[in-house]
């Protein structure tokens, strides 16, 4: 331990910790950019310096260790003069926009344009003047609010091992972009949208499908039509200012009705049916010797990620679609004959934590209904701010229940939300198939929790079923390095592209730090915890889906529907 | 040689990277894109990562550009000798602005930072090569060099 003084104030710090961190220890807040709790010191933004006593210039305060007998002062007329000039070089050509922006109200340089009382800026006003990337269907990039300070990279290359994006140039003209100055589209990027939470402001951002939804609510030809996917509810709270878990499903669910939805269902009826066909297709992998290890192929942002980094691995895919993509192709057949509407009138719309379902949704083989499958895919925050817009008061709204016919789940398909979630679901049944015998303890707690990678093995009733899962892709690399060198010694693999899984995916409500994903996984198993049904294939109305319509799993309906086929997609430059 | 050979022959050397695209440049003057993704294979980096040395360093160049690449000084000490005079005439001279190369392919204008020959001002560089005290009446002999 150091002793310090920090605004007079005494402290005993451990050793090597920042000036950041100590003063953080003893309740002294200083303003970063660059920073991010869960990535590597960048020191490039400057906005954190402080005064240290015997220092002429200014230290920066996340990347400065404190010293023995430090006295640092972080609140000096010195230091706030300082910290008001960055701020002002930054804002000098910093679009003044923030009325247009996507990250008003949520954006760390708007905070601290305000904590610092920007008024007149006495440097010369000058935007950059780039164009937009609205390449993908997912996310956009404006280069124009960039800060520079290379979160976003960071997130790519390091946590998600793609290397989309990049700096191009130095000093004054350098800026981030993708592959080779090339549009996103053209470069690797897989959409996982994590470069989103990890930049300061609004310079990415989810390519928003709020006008589209509002059109077709005021269609009086339209069924509108959505799912919520398991991870949703958990953070939904967090955007209209509740804490994480705390909005009661079934309020949400009255939410949706009163912002427009005609009908709401949920993406867990999808998701025990994903687990129904995957476990079968497992168990079939297993007795036929068809290709192992087989990985799950839930998140879109994963799939894109083996079509473009692992093409030769594409047969070790499960060829299930997602959940979102089941429900879309059941929604305009089953469903709609069920209830008796023309499915050329269904609007479908998904609530998902993910920009890369954006994606997905509007991949062209994704028509097996004979319609495009999934209309259009809302994020988290999409709805959050159709919430806000709509002025509801949650703590006043009536509980109201999902309607019936896809929109009844089990815990399974809730944990599905949560890294390890789709392992411990399709364990659950594929144990009660395999064995015959009934699962006493639904638990299987290896599997749950935040780690990057986890294994288990599991036995069938003699036969050892060997399982690894992965959330993050620079994990995922790893087991595909073994896999493609031939040496995995696993039979099923999970693989959520976002750190937690789902609940810490590119749509969710900006998360700034990984404890936020923790607390969000501790709310899923709570949920799953509290369900009647804890078993997909015991989900009473994925039951009745299989006696009126599909058959029997992997059957000729099921192919039809609720299988798919991926593509090479390696791009020239990775 | 082809630019696969250029940097096949500097693929074991620690930061072959940039001598590489030195090589690359003397041979075609500029970085084809084709060229920093060959490059990101071969060193085993990504390639936005070969991209950005691409870029970093300005006596490289990812767009395609007159073989002949004149750099004219534009530091204070060559500035104040008269620099602006002799870019005025280079322009004139070969019926083009600062960044762009001339219609038939032999000459790219570009400014550079000091180059470190202050005691000739003002300083100009053709491939490299530096010429002093430069004066808008000695320009056609040097270009004529490389024409
Ligand atoms: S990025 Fe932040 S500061 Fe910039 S325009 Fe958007 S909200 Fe305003
Ligand atoms: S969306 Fe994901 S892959 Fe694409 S640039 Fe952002 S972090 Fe990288
Ligand atoms: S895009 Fe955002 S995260 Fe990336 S460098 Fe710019 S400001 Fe930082
Ligand atoms: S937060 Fe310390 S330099 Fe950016
Ligand atoms: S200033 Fe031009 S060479 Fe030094």
């Amino acid at each position: 331990m150091v002793s310090i003084t920090i605004d007079g104030i005494k402290a005993s710090v451990p050793d090597g910790s920042t000036i950041l961190q100590a003063a953080r220890s003893v309740g002294v807040a200083i303003p970063t950019l660059c920073y991010h709790p869960d990535q590597s010191i960048k020191a490039n933004c400057r906005i954190c310096v402080c005064e240290v006593e015997g220092n002429r210039l200014l230290q920066a305060a996340c990347s400065q260790p404190v010293a023995e007998g430090m006295v640092i002062k972080t609140r000096s007329p010195k230091v706030l003069e300082a910290r008001k000039t960055i701020l002002e070089l930054i804002l000098a050509n910093h679009p003044q926009d923030c009325l247009n922006c996507i990250r008003n109200g949520n954006c760390e340089l708007q905070d601290l344009a305000m904590e610092y009382c920007i008024r007149e800026n006495p440097f010369e006003f000058k935007v950059r003047g780039y164009k937009k990337d609205f390449s993908t269907p997912s996310l956009f990039r404006d280069q124009d609010k960039c800060i520079m300070c290379r979160r976003c990279i960071e997130a790519c290359s390091v946590i998600q091992s793609v290397h989309a994006l990049g700096v191009e140039n130095r000093g004054h003209h350098a800026m981030v972009v993708p592959t080779l100055g090339m549009d996103l589209i053209d470069s690797p990027c897989i959409m996982c949208g994590q470069c989103i939470h990890a930049c300061p402001v609004g310079a990415i951002g989810e390519v928003e499908y709020i006008e589209d939804f509002l059109k077709a609510v005021a269609d009086p030809d339209k069924i509108v039509v959505t799912q919520i996917a398991p991870s949703v509810r958990v953070a939904i709270a967090e955007e209209i200012g509740m804490s994480t878990g705390e909005m009661p499903m079934e309020t949400f669910v009255t939410g949706l009705r009163q912002i427009g939805f005609d009908y709401v269902l949920h993406t867990n009826f999808t998701a025990d049916l994903t687990i129904v066909e995957e476990g079968n297709e497992l168990l079939k992998r297993l007795s036929t010797g068809g290709t192992l290890p087989m990985f799950t192929s839930c998140s879109p942002g994963w799939v894109n990620f083996c079509e473009t980094f692992y093409p030769d691995l594409l047969d070790n895919l499960s060829t299930c679609k997602s959940p979102q993509q089941m429900f879309g192709a059941l929604a305009k057949t089953y469903w709609a004959e069920k209830m008796g509407v023309d499915p050329s009138k269904v609007y479908s719309v998904s609530i998902m934590p993910c920009v890369a379902k954006k994606f997905e949704a509007q991949r062209p083989e994704m028509n097996a209904s004979g319609y495009q499958d999934v209309d259009v895919v809302l994020t988290t925050r999409e709805i959050g701010r159709l919430f806000r817009m709509s002025g509801l008061d949650f703590t006043k709204l009536p509980p109201s229940n999902f309607d019936s016919w896809m929109g009844a789940y089990s815990g399974a398909a809730v944990i599905f939300g949560a890294s390890g979630g789709v392992m411990e679901a399709a364990l659950r049944t594929v144990y009660e198939v395999a064995t015959g015998k009934t699962l006493e303890d639904v638990n299987f707690t290896a599997t749950r929790g935040i780690t990057g990678i986890k294994d288990a093995e599991v036995d069938l009733d003699g036969t050892k079923v060997k399982v690894a899962i992965a959330n993050g892709l620079a994990n995922a690399r790893k087991l595909m390095n073994q896999v493609r060198a031939g040496e995995s010694p696993y039979h099923f693999i999970e693989i959520m592209a976002c750190p937690g899984g789902c609940i810490g995916g590119g749509g969710q409500p900006i998360t700034k730090a990984n404890a936020k994903r923790v607390e969000r996984i501790e709310a899923i198993y709570v949920e799953d915890e509290n369900l009647p049904v804890r078993k997909s294939h015991d989900n009473p109305e994925v039951k009745a889906l299989y006696d009126e319509f599909l058959h029997e799993p992997l059957g000729h309906k099921s192919h039809e529907l609720l299988h798919t086929h991926y593509h090479d997609n390696q791009k020239k430059y990775l | 040689m082809s630019y696969k050979e250029i940097i096949a022959k500097y693929a074991d050397k620690p930061g072959g990277i940039i001598e590489a695209y030195h090589a690359i440049q003397r041979e075609m003057s500029y970085l084809p894109i084709e060229a920093v993704g060959e490059t990101a294979e071969v060193f085993k980096v990504p390639v936005s990562q070969a991209y950005g040395v691409a870029t970093f360093y300005s006596m490289f160049s990812v767009k395609a550009r007159g073989k002949n690449i004149i750099r004219l000084c534009e530091s204070a000490p060559c500035h104040v000798a008269g620099a602006e005079e002799v870019l005025a005439a280079l322009e004139k001279e070969l019926g083009i602005k600062v960044g762009e190369s001339t219609a038939d392919g032999k000459f790219a204008l570009e400014l550079s930072e000091c180059v470190g020959q202050c005691q000739a001002t003002p300083v100009l560089t053709v491939n490299g090569k530096p010429y002093f005290e430069v004066s808008p009446a000695k320009l056609t002999g040097i270009l004529a060099e490389y024409k």
